[in-house]
């Protein structure tokens, strides 16, 4: 029963998150102050998810083989490698440091 | 060819490789909510209804170690609240009628939104929407593979599909630093998140750091600088 209730408040929230912007707003244009803002959410909540997703826990900083694997994404971003090309290169580099230690 | 057209096929290129990600994820979520005791068909629902792995680990984590129903909703909530913005970003996307717009909504996860991301605040809808669907359906089939018995597949961490995530994150983030203030706003919001991880749930420092856009509202239109 706790699972369902779970179940059913969190989806029914989420399901309400992602269609905020869309019901609310539609095809409204935003005024340009409010614009120059979610101009910057892109940025923002990218670079915020690059450090948790890398670095992230509950309450805690973890450093693990994450680390290596962004190291690893980082030199092929740096070396122009296509998009899956970075993506492979970290989960490898990631899942062999993983291995090692 | 253009730099429109390149980016276009880059981004169906990724989506593939994200998606075979997604889909391993899906499965661990599958077979980690089964061996939790969440069952057979509520981890299905909520990965049809949710479709955000972070809330959905967290959950069966939480539910998993006996912590309670209002533990488990308030993390996933708080993990999920960045969708508020980030549907904020993508609105002028949808149209049609309200149903239509609620539906298409929900393919807005993490990995679609960025990828569909084009620097400056533009977001290109067909991408979005393509990269969304392929997503559920691998997020959905890889939960329940899972649930029927994924533990053949191993754990995705052996496989280094954790470090995968934010090297996506990164690269996609590399093409958004077009100008100075999306350099300055994106080194705050990461060092507000930094700050805040090791003292705070998981989701917090998230939607913490999207505090740093606030720093676009100083300048007035009009007095945009041109620079090349």
């Amino acid at each position: 029963m706790t699972v369902w209730l779970v179940v059913a408040v969190v989806g029914t929230a989420t399901i309400a998150f992602k269609a905020a912007g869309p019901l609310l707003l539609g095809r409204r244009r935003l005024p340009d102050q409010v614009a120059g803002l979610v101009a910057l959410l892109a940025p923002v909540l990218l670079a915020a998810l690059v450090v948790t997703q890398t670095v992230g826990g509950d309450n805690r900083l973890v450093l693990d083989a994450r680390l290596v694997g962004v190291g690893a994404g980082a030199a092929a971003i740096a070396a122009r490698a296509p998009l899956p090309a970075v993506v492979v290169a970290a989960a490898a580099a990631t899942a062999v440091t993983r291995l090692l230690t | 060819m253009s730099e429109e057209v390149r980016s276009y096929r880059d981004g169906m290129r990724a989506v593939l490789a994200i998606a075979a990600t997604v889909w391993f994820f899906g499965a661990s979520f599958g077979l980690l909510a089964r061996s939790s005791g969440l069952g057979v068909v509520a981890p299905l629902v909520m990965s049809a209804t949710t479709f955000a792995g972070s809330a959905q680990f967290a959950v069966v984590s939480i539910l998993g170690t006996s912590g309670g129903a209002a533990a488990a909703i308030a993390a996933a909530v708080l993990l999920n609240a960045r969708y508020v913005p980030i549907s904020i970003s993508v609105a002028s996307l949808f149209h049609g009628r309200r149903l239509r717009r609620l539906a298409g909504a929900q393919l807005i996860v993490d990995e679609s939104w960025a990828i569909s991301s084009r620097g400056g605040g533009r977001f290109d809808r067909r991408l979005l929407i393509g990269a969304g669907l392929v997503l559920y359906a691998a997020w959905v089939t890889g939960t329940a593979v899972g649930v029927a018995g994924g533990e053949a597949l191993g754990d995705p961490r052996d496989l280094g599909l954790d470090g995968a995530f934010p090297a996506l994150f990164l690269a996609l983030l590399v093409s958004q630093l077009v100008d100075r203030k999306a350099q300055v706003a994106a080194l705050l919001g990461a060092a507000i998140a930094f700050a805040l991880t090791p003292f705070t749930p998981a989701g917090t420092p998230i939607v913490a750091a999207s505090a740093a856009c606030l720093l676009g509202l100083r300048r007035r239109p009009g007095l945009r600088r041109q620079r090349t």
